[in-house]
């Protein structure tokens, strides 16, 4: 197999009409992802992560439950008979809670890295494919935004879009456009002097086909494993500012906003804030463990 | 030399200054500018919609909200120099007040968190680097990815649980006293331990490969001298470069903290002001932040030359 993958135009006529270099580096890509699976901790991570994707979409295949029935003759049950997480000040069942707060928290931190994702291939190609005024602009607003702690200008931005989980999605991932986009230049600036865009230019294509179809696609794999690696930083500031209080109001359940609720009975109460506070740490746990491996395997793969 | 380092300082101290100066327009663009009038953000609507057109004038005028953009912005930019933040629109207490009575409490534990991320930081790295059994360094090598996945409000109130409510070591809340700083102090110090053993222990693996720790070692020198003396010091260079952003990380964190831990500080003072929508209070917060990480990033790159003579920043002028 591995002889095989040694000749590099091999598959060349079937796949699409790339070059061969980026040709040999999918393959390469692809073997980094199948060689992170065979690992026994990257094997329990997937899980975990489909686990808590599962639950964010179909949360009913977890739980009859409804999370935001209450029960009068139920209040703060321990951990136990009928409820496997206990239940909360008002009765209603904490397991339902956690796995119907899965939407909110996932989608959340997705929102936030595709935003960071998005902004930050946008301006880090026009930053590098054009340089000049556009590049000096955005690198110098990137840099004013770096200067904040990030925390901060997060909860400035929350401010001005308004409370709610998605305004925090949207603030945590307006915050992260700027590292994206520094990373996205450096990237676009190395793939702009390589033969194959040099030869799309000299042969009459024009500017956008250039960019769009070979700057691009062979620029945005950093970046890709850069979202990858944030994805649990996302998870946890989102539910860092949820736990503050400028998420979703209540009822609704999410998981900061649930360590929060149960802050209040800490001393009598210990399940209503560690056992959504485990289920939180094991997702970024399981987030990072994966985007890591990702990480480690694939620059092993292209050096 | 002496006359190459106070070139090299005066225009590092510029560059600074112009750097907060950036971070002060950027606040100001996004909370007055994309943010509009916050006296019409706070006074409109909800409980305090009552108020009449009149009145709203009134306090436009008091806080100097009647004026053109660029006007508020002269005078504000002009208030950072002299120290005047402008007032709360909540309460009308002067912004520079509140900031400075929360000041002293939030650097309090900053700064035992900073002394205790570092020597635990230190302390990790080394013993991974000790450990002859691979499984113990295996182990040791991935605790740090476990401190910065852990959520820090969640490890708080666990620490509160264990050390306060369980053992009944140390005061759950509020700032009396230094009982009351350890734990705040060690739930923000763990992130920044973690970032501190995974740089450390990554530099000093190559240090150790480095030909002068063979010389060291050929000459007789025990491992204690080798590795406390001369691998981590020059493996603690990459150390020094990480604590810039590790301290910003830690302003933020400490927002988090003094809310689980319920202590006075600038993390209750911004909290409060964003749910209040109190944006000057918002704003002195923000650049206080943006100013704390320049300066530091400044301190650091003075540093270097002072700590690694090899490192020519000032004739080649590239600061990190």
């Amino acid at each position: 197999m591995t002889t095989k993958d040694t000749l590099p135009a091999e598959n060349a006529p079937a796949a699409t009409q790339g070059p061969v270099e980026a040709q040999a580096a999918r393959r390469r890509y692809r073997r980094a992802v199948l060689q992170v699976a065979r690992r026994p901790t990257a094997a329990l991570s997937i899980l975990v992560l489909a686990a808590v994707v599962l639950a964010a979409f179909l949360p009913h295949l977890f739980t009859s439950a409804n999370p935001l029935a209450t029960n009068p003759s139920q209040i703060l049950l321990a951990p136990g008979h009928g409820h496997i997480f206990g239940t909360d000040e008002v009765g209603r069942d904490l397991y339902a809670r956690v796995v119907y707060g899965a939407h909110a928290s996932l989608t959340a931190a997705l929102i936030a890295i595709l935003i960071s994702f998005a902004g930050g291939a946008i301006l880090g190609l026009v930053a590098g494919y054009f340089g000049g005024a556009a590049d000096m602009v955005i690198m110098r607003i990137a840099d004013v935004i770096l200067a904040f702690p990030a925390v901060l200008l997060t909860m400035a931005v929350v401010t001005v879009l308004g409370f709610g989980t998605l305004n925090v999605a949207a603030a945590v991932g307006t915050v992260g456009i700027a590292g994206m986009a520094r990373v996205m230049r450096s990237e676009v600036l190395r793939v702009r002097e390589e033969t194959y865009v040099e030869a799309a230019r000299v042969s009459g294509a024009p500017w956008y086909t250039a960019l769009v179809r070979h700057v691009l696609p062979n620029s945005v794999g950093p970046l890709t494993v850069l979202a990858a690696l944030e994805f649990g930083t996302a998870i946890l500031s989102v539910s860092s500012l949820s736990f503050l209080g400028f998420g979703t109001p209540p009822p609704a359940p999410e998981w900061g906003a649930l360590i929060a609720d149960g802050q209040e009975y800490l001393s009598s109460a210990w399940w209503l804030t560690t056992i959504p506070g485990i289920v939180l740490a094991v997702t970024v746990i399981a987030a990072n463990r994966l985007s890591r491996l990702l990480d480690g395997e694939l620059e092993r793969a292209m050096r | 030399m002496a006359a190459d380092y106070a070139r090299f300082l005066a225009r590092r101290i510029l560059q600074a200054a112009f750097v907060i100066f950036a971070a002060f327009t950027a606040s100001f663009a996004l909370l007055y500018g994309i943010g509009g009038n916050p006296i019409v953000g706070l006074y409109s609507g909800g409980e305090s919609g009552t108020m009449t057109p009149a009145e709203l004038a009134q306090l436009n005028r008091q806080f100097g909200f009647d004026k053109p953009l660029a006007a508020q912005y002269l005078s504000r930019l002009g208030g950072l120099v002299t120290g005047n933040f402008g007032d709360s629109i909540k309460t009308g207490q002067p912004v520079a007040q509140l900031i400075g009575a929360a000041l002293p409490n939030t650097a309090a534990v900053i700064g035992l968190a900073l002394v205790i991320a570092v020597l635990l930081g230190t302390a990790l790295a080394l013993s991974a680097a000790y450990a002859r059994a691979s499984w113990l360094r295996q182990f040791l090598l991935s605790l740090p990815a476990l401190g910065v996945s852990l959520p820090t409000f969640w490890v708080g109130l666990t620490l509160i649980s264990i050390f306060s409510f369980k053992l009944k070591l140390l005061p759950a809340i509020g700032n009396h006293g230094p009982d009351s700083l350890v734990l705040p102090a060690v739930t923000l110090a763990l992130p920044g331990a973690a970032t501190i053993a995974q740089v450390l222990a990554k530099s000093m693996r190559s240090t150790i490969e480095q030909p002068f720790v063979a010389t060291a070692k050929a000459m007789g020198l025990s491992r204690h001298v080798i590795y406390l003396r001369d691998v981590l010091r020059s493996a603690s260079l990459p150390a020094l470069t990480v604590t810039g952003t590790m301290i910003a990380n830690m302003i933020g964190g400490a927002v988090v903290v003094e809310i689980v831990f319920s202590r006075a500080g600038l993390g209750q003072i911004i909290v409060q002001a964003v749910l209040n929508r109190d944006i000057p209070v918002v704003q002195g917060v923000v650049v206080l932040g943006a100013v704390a990480f320049a300066v530091i990033s400044l301190l650091i790159d003075l540093a270097y030359p002072l700590i690694d003579p090899r490192l020519n920043v000032i004739a080649t002028g590239a600061a990190r």
